[in-house]
């Protein structure tokens, strides 16, 4: 469903993505991991249409990024840090949105809810903490029933009930198929989420493999102890 | 595209920016027709203060205004839009909006001071000015992430239009002062949108024959529909250019 080949990206003389090939498929849940700087952002970002590659090709459900752009009507994102226009208010960035895309089908307001955000509409983006803002923004997310979530670091400054609740909805729309794109740090959150795993290095991808592949191969049952296993060996 | 022009247009009308442009207008323009008993010179010091507040207004305005609309930009770029929609609905949104200041503000009463086809001309080049310097002050914003940059852009085009090149123009002609140039001068004046602006204006006024012989090739040409139907059409190039500039600069913008 979404097929990225070659894509190569530098910002300046710094080089972002190298040759980067991948694809995911609806119902997998894939987690891109890597060290920071690893060019992680930069791919969800060109997979919005937000950062343009410099050579590559990026195709969305064979509909090219490049030249569409209905493709993300059907794309729910969670950016790593959320930036919203400072003077409106929660409810205002809602509703806007909501009227921006104008859906038909009705809006999934479950985050919302369960993060109690309702209270909290008249409150103005630019006084909220960090923590509220993941809330908004997972919330929009979610909202308009994508097919596929992109969440950029998801669980990042909010609070252990808040990921709790984040992580029980990640896994309910998982199992209703939906494709899950997850950048995280905290391995041992990602376990119980994810079929796939993407590890990147300086803007390459080392490897693509599922899981249970990797468990296998380094004979380790938690992934973060796979990864620390592998990241060991390739320093060595 | 609409509705994004709605949001826009909404948060433009409440910064009180706007708002404030326009009474100083208003008091501007009450000010010169009442200092002045001939409505005639009172144009004429009407003309020659907006020509200088307009372009500041519109291109610092503007400029600024795009700076601090980052995050909603790059809220939208990620939604199902197009990303041409949204730059021309931030260009739709501000040179609506500054020059409906503009005509609330300068156009009615001059309208109503002087209802003639100068104040007519006046107002129509007063919306132009306005229009042209948003599309500017987009290409300016465009051009560098950095806001300070970007601002000092705007302010010197702005100096530039404003102040430079009449000086470069005087210059010239006095370095060439042997060559006949009047010919040279009516092309050089498409320029620059501001000159165009005050010719244009000053020859409706009649008061050309104030500008020697130049001032009659410039009749010439200016005076006729065709010159004027000309320089019209090379404002709108004005911002038509620009515009598409920055626009071309936008699609392959990171955000």
């Amino acid at each position: 469903m979404i097929e990225a080949v070659n894509l190569s990206k530098s910002f300046g003389k710094l080089r972002v993505l190298n040759n980067v090939t991948f694809t995911s498929n609806i119902g997998e849940c894939t987690a891109l991991i890597g060290p920071n700087g690893c060019g992680k952002t930069t791919l969800i970002k060109c997979m919005l249409g937000m950062v343009v590659p410099d050579s590559g090709t990026l195709r969305f459900k064979n509909e090219n990024i490049s030249t569409g752009w209905v493709y993300r009507s059907m794309i729910g994102y969670m950016p790593q840090i959320g930036r919203y226009p400072e003077n409106m208010k929660i409810g205002q960035v809602i509703d806007m949105l909501a009227d921006i895309r104008n859906q038909n089908a009705p809006l999934d307001e479950d985050l919302i809810n369960s993060f109690g955000l309702r209270k909290l509409y008249n409150k103005r983006m630019g006084n909220l903490s960090g923590g509220t803002m993941q809330k908004v923004s997972a919330s929009i997310a979610f909202l308009f029933n994508p097919d596929v979530l992109i969440l950029d670091e998801p669980t990042a400054g909010l609070d252990p009930m808040a990921s709790e609740i984040l992580k029980e909805k990640i896994l309910a729309e998982r199992n209703k198929g939906k494709l899950f794109l997850i950048t995280s740090h905290i391995l041992s959150e990602l376990d119980d989420i994810v079929s796939h795993i993407v590890y990147m290095q300086e803007g390459s991808i080392i490897f693509y493999k599922t899981l249970e592949a990797l468990k296998t191969e380094v004979g380790e049952t938690k992934l973060s102890k796979a990864i620390a296993h592998f990241m060991s060996n390739t320093t060595a | 595209m609409r509705k994004i022009l709605k949001y826009i247009l909404l948060d433009i009308l409440r910064n009180k920016i706007v708002l404030a442009y326009t009474l100083f207008l208003l008091a501007i323009t009450f000010t010169v027709f009442g200092l002045e008993d001939s409505t005639q010179k009172g144009l004429l010091s009407l003309l020659n203060l907006i020509l200088f507040i307009v372009p500041l207004v519109c291109i610092i305005f503007a400029t600024i205004y795009i700076y601090n609309s980052a995050e909603f930009i790059e809220l939208l770029v990620s939604q199902p839009l197009k990303r041409k929609n949204i730059w021309l609905s931030l260009f739709g949104g501000l040179a609506g909006a500054l020059s409906f200041a503009f005509i609330i503000g300068a156009g009615l009463p001059v309208l109503f001071f002087e209802r003639s086809a100068t104040g007519l001309m006046m107002v129509l080049m007063g919306v132009l000015i306005s229009v042209i310097f948003v599309a500017i002050a987009m290409l300016a914003a465009v051009s560098t992430r950095d806001k300070a940059k970007g601002i000092g852009l705007a302010i010197l085009l702005w100096l530039y239009f404003s102040l430079m090149f009449d000086g470069l123009v005087l210059f010239i002609l006095f370095q060439f002062a042997d060559y006949p140039l009047e010919r040279l001068m009516v092309g050089i004046s498409a320029l620059n949108p501001v000159d165009l602006a005050r010719i244009l204006i000053l020859l409706k006024m009649d008061v050309s024959a104030l500008m020697g012989y130049t001032g009659a090739i410039f009749k010439d040409f200016f005076g006729t529909d065709k010159g004027s139907f000309i320089s019209v059409l090379v404002m709108l190039l004005w911002i038509f250019l620009p515009f598409m500039y920055s626009l071309r600069k936008f699609k392959r913008k990171d955000l």
